[in-house]
């Protein structure tokens, strides 16, 4: 498990998560920084998500939705508030509306991502989410979001499985 | 998803107001009434008890007799819900962490080959 550790503080509503990569830190900022590599793990497994707008810079958006199992097609957007390749990126991930506007009805989580060389072609990466409220968390919890994690997690065995087959077939 | 009881929106309602979140932290250790909860905040004691109230209604809070005091205590079922809810958000987390470290792992295979 690639996780190390997880902090979570129900009163002050975040939740910070540790993770430890074989890769540089270049890498790993890759992860989020290329929007093909992004869509390859933004999305549970049964809500694969689509980047179509994609700026990492301060001030800058992401834009996406996810495809559902009936179809139905989320959409979300990231606001870039800080970002400092390849070790800091900051920004409020919240829903948008079906025209792509920011759906301000629906909560903004601030999520603060981490990125630092621990030993030679290891890397931790730190991530600590903030909700606005309690409420929020809840909100974000009903959406339907939830929807097929208990599968993803289930899941990365197949994947892995998957990735080696595909692997050794190139 | 059903994943709380029915008086749920209440019981957020009342946690999304950090005065009440604040109240409800202090009154873990259960040691104060509602006069010595108001010393700590530049609010009337008439609003503090509102949001005792409110908190108590919300079943967040109970209030208990300890000899000739009332002391406000914590119902932990709240902050339960609130860690329920972290957990389902840290899976979410652990998913993506999982498929990321698939997309290094796989390109590491391919600079093997």
């Amino acid at each position: 498990m690639t996780v190390t550790a997880v902090r979570k503080d129900p009163e002050h509503l975040t939740m910070t998560l540790d993770a430890e990569f074989d890769a540089t830190p270049e890498r790993v900022w890759q992860l989020w920084a290329d929007p093909r590599q992004l869509e390859r793990w933004w999305g549970p497994p049964a809500y694969p998500a689509t980047v179509t707008s994609h700026d990492l810079r301060v001030g800058g958006r992401v834009e996406y939705y996810m495809t559902g199992p009936e179809g139905d097609q989320p959409k979300g957007y990231w606001q870039i508030l800080d970002a400092d390749p390849p070790i800091h990126l900051v920004f409020k991930d919240g829903f948008a509306n079906a025209d792509g506007t920011s759906n301000s009805d629906m909560p903004l989580m601030e999520q603060r991502v981490t990125i630092q060389a621990i030993d030679e072609g290891r890397t931790r990466m730190s991530i600590e989410n903030i909700f606005p409220d309690v409420a929020a968390m809840e909100q974000v919890m009903a959406m339907g979001m939830e929807q097929g994690l208990t599968e993803a997690v289930g899941q990365i065995d197949a994947i892995l499985a998957e990735d080696q087959v595909a692997g050794a077939a190139r | 998803m059903q994943i709380a009881p029915p008086d749920f929106d209440r019981m957020f309602g009342a946690l999304a107001d950090a005065t009440r979140r604040d109240i409800v932290r202090r009154a873990i250790d259960g040691q104060e009434g509602v006069f010595e909860l108001a010393g700590h905040y530049s609010m009337s004691f008439a609003a503090v008890q509102k949001h005792v109230a409110i908190l108590e209604r919300a079943g967040l809070v109970t209030k208990e007799r300890i000899g000739r005091r009332k002391v406000v205590r914590a119902n932990l079922e709240g902050l339960r819900i609130a860690r329920r809810l972290l957990d389902q958000y840290e899976e979410l987390w652990r998913g993506r962490i999982g498929r990321m470290t698939e997309l290094v792992v796989a390109d590491t295979k391919e600079n093997e080959r």
